[in-house]
């Protein structure tokens, strides 16, 4: 503690799990908005993360409350939120707006994407399989091409639909931290659209590590037309995240309100390593400096000119720094909100827990959790373009 | 064990138990005491209970004069007493901050304790301009920011004009805490639910004051109804210039302040 804090602000309220929360959900709405490129903008190059990239945003959807939930001093209210929602209040939108994400957008959509594939699915396999395909199908068995064609429709409809949803979803957890106006390192109106960018771009970096890693155990080789837009398409998302953060850091400065001592204060001690080591230098500049030199966003064929081997370190090494980079703002974010005294007279020390409800092991768990329920998901519903879907080939398959 | 010895021997639990005895004697002698002096019913029931407690008759605020702080810290412990709050240095209803301005203009503020057992002598180096003592407290805002971001609507403001929590409902999302600009909220650690100062509504409900302001030893604190001509509350604020804090923010507090420092946030 240094200065003066308010009796009461010696406990931080929101910790790692609420940390979590926003990184999370930023993830499910990057992701989503990545696979919407390929199904309403027809970006062609990206197609093969399609799939992948619903699944993504599924599995972490799933995960993205319980954060909230364990950090509740009462879970078993919780219910509450849904029964007696206080109108006035931002959060209390927030099971609306998930449960609409999760049922009428993500759902749907894997499931109008994933019909074809999971009425053969259920032809072709036995046992088990054979029950949990049948039970996937709802009963709609109808292979026709007019059916067919009805599924792509629908899901085109759903994308579009789930575009402006995932924009609310995350923005919406923007808004929750940016309308505190007693808060004044949250209180900001750009804090929805900062959010939303910056979800966008942890969402592409995932899905970028993840199409990597998996087909480096599958052994298949890696689409570098496929990478290659990923990587543009981060740098890009970089680039307008970047801004308007500069937007708001240049905005703070020049408006020189009552707290700025107190942040600039908190900047240059307590966030010095998360914010100007972590988020800055390590999370945006170093990957920003490798996607402009090596991805063709720049320049067709990079300013590098790596070969296919370099460029896939770099973009995987960029990508993984993009999310530490994407993590400590939440963290800037939310646990920075609470280091100031809002007396904005002292600065206070955020004691993170170790084991415990809201500790590190927790969120550990809680970030390998979505990776376990994707793995899963993967299982039931093989994302890759090169898994056989016809009853013969599938044979073929098993047999072989 | 220093704060379990200090409860036991705060004078407050005496007199705590000489006002449940004195309304218990009322209350048994309430029946005659009407019988004999005829006192408007409505009065009668007031002073023995909450059952004839109309609170669309009343709005109320506090003031406080910071001239007359001591900063003894009476009101921090009476506060704790009579609300059960946890006797640690990071839980307060209430607190008192000591502002120590010195020549060249640096302000140090300090509330040890939450100002519970007075204060230790300021250190003076630069000689001192000024200093006084400002006690804190909820707001009770007329228009609330923690009621407004509750998702369960478990804090209300009451139609007397207070912000309560229900620790039934509140599901300790802690959003509230974020939301008050005065700090004035806090979680308790074993109901797991937002909690603040009430301004003593089960004391209120009785006719009686603040626990705060029934002990403050110099009358800094006046408690009563802001919108009523002829209460105390309503001279003080006649009578002195008050300001609220951080007005900007428009959360329209109703704790009003006489001689109130720029410093003070």
């Amino acid at each position: 503690m240094q200065g003066y804090i308010y009796p009461n602000e010696f406990e931080l309220q929101w910790g790692l799990l609420i940390v979590l929360y926003p990184y999370l959900t930023g993830l499910v709405a990057g992701a989503f908005i990545l696979a919407s490129l390929e199904r309403v903008f027809n970006v062609q190059e990206v197609q093969p993360t399609y799939r992948l990239a619903l699944l993504t945003a599924l599995a972490f959807l799933l995960v993205a409350p319980l954060p909230l939930l364990a950090h509740l001093g009462h879970p078993e209210r919780s219910y509450e939120i849904f029964m007696t929602p206080n109108r006035k209040s931002a959060m209390a939108m927030f099971g609306f707006v998930y449960a609409w994400y999760l049922a009428v957008v993500l759902l749907l959509e894997v499931w109008f994407e994933y019909r074809k594939d999971i009425v053969q699915w259920a032809q072709a396999a036995r046992g088990a399989r054979r029950w949990l395909y049948q039970a996937l199908t709802l009963g709609s068995t109808d292979l026709s091409e007019r059916s067919l064609r009805f599924d792509d429709n629908a899901g085109r409809w759903i994308t579009v639909i789930g575009i402006p949803s995932a924009f609310l979803l995350h923005g919406y957890v923007g808004f929750i931290f940016g309308s505190v106006k007693a808060n004044p390192w949250w209180s900001s109106v750009l804090m929805p659209v900062v959010f939303l960018f910056s979800a966008i771009v942890s969402g592409i970096a995932l899905v970028l590590i993840l199409y990597m890693v998996t087909n480096l155990f599958r052994s298949r080789p890696l689409d570098m037309r496929c990478l290659d837009k990923l990587a543009s398409f981060l740098f890009y998302a970089m680039i307008i995240d970047v801004s308007l953060e500069m937007l708001d850091f240049v905005h703070r400065l020049y408006e020189s309100e009552e707290s700025i001592g107190i942040l600039s204060q908190m900047i240059q001690s307590r966030l010095f390593i998360s914010l100007i080591v972590l988020q800055l230098v390590i999370g945006t500049l170093v990957p920003m400096v490798l996607l402009g030199m090596f991805s063709p966003a720049l320049r067709r064929g990079g300013l590098g000119r790596g070969s296919d081997e370099l460029r896939r370190l770099v973009y995987l090494l960029a990508a993984v720094l993009v999310e530490i980079g994407i993590f400590s703002i939440r963290w800037n974010v939310v646990v920075g909100g609470q280091l100031f005294s809002k007396s904005l007279r002292g600065l206070t020390v955020y004691k993170m827990e170790l084991l415990g409800v809201e500790g590190l092991a927790m969120t550990i768990g809680l970030l390998a959790l979505p990776l376990l329920i994707l793995w899963v998901l993967v299982k039931v519903l093989p994302p890759w373009a090169d898994v056989p879907s016809t009853t013969e080939s599938w044979q073929e398959r098993r047999s072989s | 064990m220093r704060d379990e010895d200090r409860s036991r021997s705060l004078p407050l639990l005496d007199r705590r138990q000489f006002v449940q005895a004195a309304v218990a004697a009322c209350g048994t002698a309430a029946p005659l005491l009407v019988a004999v002096i005829r006192l408007p019913a409505a009065t009668a029931q007031e002073a023995s209970g909450a059952a004839g407690y109309d609170p669309t008759d009343h709005y109320y605020g506090m003031g406080i004069d910071i001239e007359r702080c001591i900063g003894c810290g009476r009101c921090v412990a009476a506060c704790k007493a009579e609300n059960d709050v946890p006797l640690d240095a990071s839980h307060f209803n209430t607190w008192v901050e000591r502002y120590v301005i010195d020549n060249d203009g640096e302000v140090t503020v300090d509330s040890p304790n939450g100002g519970m057992d007075g204060f230790p002598p300021p250190a003076s180096e630069g000689g001192m301009r000024r200093t006084f003592f400002v006690p804190k407290l909820c707001n009770h805002c007329a228009n609330p920011p923690c009621v407004q971001v509750c998702p369960v609507g478990a804090t209300f403001s009451t139609r007397d004009g207070v912000v309560l929590v229900d620790e039934q409902y509140c599901i300790g999302c802690r959003y509230c805490i974020q939301a008050c600009p005065y700090g004035a909220r806090w979680f308790h650690p074993t109901k797991h639910v937002a909690a603040k100062c009430t301004l003593c509504y089960h004391r209120l409900v009785r006719g009686l004051v603040p626990a705060c302001v029934e002990v403050c030893p110099t009358g800094a604190r006046i408690f009563g109804e802001v919108e009523q001509r002829a209460t105390p509350l309503a001279r003080f604020m006649r009578m002195n210039d008050v300001q609220v804090l951080k007005p900007h923010l428009n959360t329209k507090p109703k704790v009003y302040y006489a001689n109130l420092d720029g410093e003070v946030r």
